[in-house]
């Protein structure tokens, strides 16, 4: 029988707005260990009459950032944990979680590249631990982040995202905002499609290996569109979430 | 164990809280009445014509169908709740396929045979043991609401294991294979739990 994933009392050590919608909370761990990039969480809510809610959310740090996880949280609305979190828990609050899971949506440099990621809104969160990872490993894997938001004001991790693609050798982030666009934006203002694809794809060499998280809409037309562009099914994961309805 | 941990002002949402439907709600999930999609690669897209089920291994003599075989099999409707691991739970989802129990009718399974891969269109397997398959507890489902289910969600045909998470419940599924050891799929060697009971919470290997 495998060790049980236990479940540990994580401390809550900083809340950061992302957007006005998404904050990202780091959580230091008793029993941390060490994750791969692209795995969760579980986080589970008690009440005080034992009531409890759980759901996962994507560690967005990077594994080389020892001792604690950095979780970055949308809030749903009509929601019942994400609302917690960002009503409610501050710095000093206890945070019961048990992780990390996931074997499949995972990348690390040994797994190489080139690297295609694709994010639609907060689907961007386990990508940027695989961007975080490789900056942090120092690694040259050829890299394009396609990320797709409504408005520049949704853009989680905008500034961070922008150094890391000045300062770091072979990352590309292509940005696509759906809905308004900021004047002088140079960026694309549509949902991502096939042109946008292969445009991207392009520039990164032959048979990448492709990560795709965001709305189920996205990710379905999004690897869709990568296998009708040449890639095999095997080299394109997927990771979907959102509002379930 | 949790002991006495409460998370600080938490009270939670509890729509259904001491209903009917609450009951049916197994621990640590929660009721949708969306139908999410979740899979781990590209959907892949499957021609009717091209489209067969095959059960075989340790059966008397392998077996076959092509899609207009299957739907002359006898089916039904199924209304099942359904929880996935990502821990959404729907109520009352329905279905309509063939049973596994008449699938295994069409052959002579060895006693040896105690497990069954069910494999994929697109790579996907799962593992189940024989016993969670038969005495109506398992089906191959090819519509969902009275349509074709849509090959987001398995189409043109799935297994469906309600009373186990749904991962085992194979989308794409193209044939069952049955085996004496048991051997784990696509999720059970990434670290899900072998059997998958969400009444027992059997989320992850070791639960």
């Amino acid at each position: 029988m495998p060790e049980p994933l236990a479940w540990q009392i994580g401390t809550v050590t900083a809340v950061r707005p992302e957007s006005a919608e998404v904050k990202s909370f780091t959580l230091a761990l008793p029993a941390w260990r060490p994750h791969r990039a692209g795995q969760h969480y579980d986080v589970r809510l008690t009440a005080e009459d034992g009531y409890q809610a759980q759901r996962s959310y994507s560690i967005a740090s990077a594994p080389s950032r020892t001792g604690e996880v950095e979780l970055t949280i949308e809030r749903i609305p009509d929601g019942e944990v994400s609302p917690y979190f960002h009503d409610v828990v501050r710095v000093g609050d206890k945070v019961e979680v048990r992780g990390p899971i996931g074997g499949y949506f995972v990348w690390e440099p040994a797994l190489g590249g080139p690297l295609m990621l694709v994010a639609g809104g907060s689907g961007v969160v386990p990508l940027m631990a695989m961007i975080r990872e490789r900056a942090a490993a120092g690694d040259a894997t050829p890299t394009a982040l396609l990320y797709s938001s409504r408005t520049i004001d949704d853009v989680i991790y905008r500034d961070e995202l922008a150094s890391l693609a000045s300062s770091n050798h072979g990352l590309q982030v292509v940005q696509t905002l759906t809905r308004s666009q900021p004047p002088g934006w140079t960026g694309y203002a549509r949902r991502i499609d096939s042109e946008m694809l292969g445009d991207v794809l392009r520039g990164l060499g032959p048979q990448p290996l492709a990560y795709i998280c965001g709305p189920t809409l996205l990710v379905e037309a999004t690897a869709n569109g990568l296998v009708e562009l040449g890639l095999p099914p095997a080299r394109v994961r997927t990771e979907r979430f959102g509002p379930t309805t | 164990m949790t002991d006495r941990f409460t998370s600080r002002g938490f009270f939670g949402r509890r729509r259904d809280a001491g209903s009917e439907r609450a009951d049916r709600i197994p621990p640590g999930q929660y009721l949708t009445d969306g139908f999410p999609v979740l899979s781990a690669g590209p959907t892949p897209q499957v021609p009717l014509d091209r489209w067969e089920f095959t059960i075989d291994g340790l059966v008397s003599e392998p077996v076959r169908w092509s899609w207009e075989q299957f739907q002359a099999l006898p089916s039904r409707d199924w209304t099942v709740d359904i929880s996935c691991v990502t821990k959404w739970t729907k109520l009352d989802t329905v279905w309509h396929g063939v049973s596994v129990d008449d699938l295994l009718a069409a052959v002579e399974v060895d006693p040896k045979a105690r497990f069954v891969t069910a494999h994929s269109f697109g790579g996907y397997t799962t593992n189940l043991p024989l016993t969670d398959l038969v005495n109506n507890q398992a089906f191959v489902a090819y519509l969902y609401d009275g349509a074709p289910l849509e090959s987001a969600h398995g189409g043109p045909a799935r297994l469906v294991v309600p009373h186990l998470y749904f991962w085992k419940s194979a989308k794409w599924v193209r044939g069952m294979h049955l085996i004496e050891n048991d051997q784990p799929g696509f999720w059970e060697s990434l670290g899900y739990h072998n059997r998958g009971d969400p009444w027992r919470e059997e989320r992850y290997s070791g639960d």
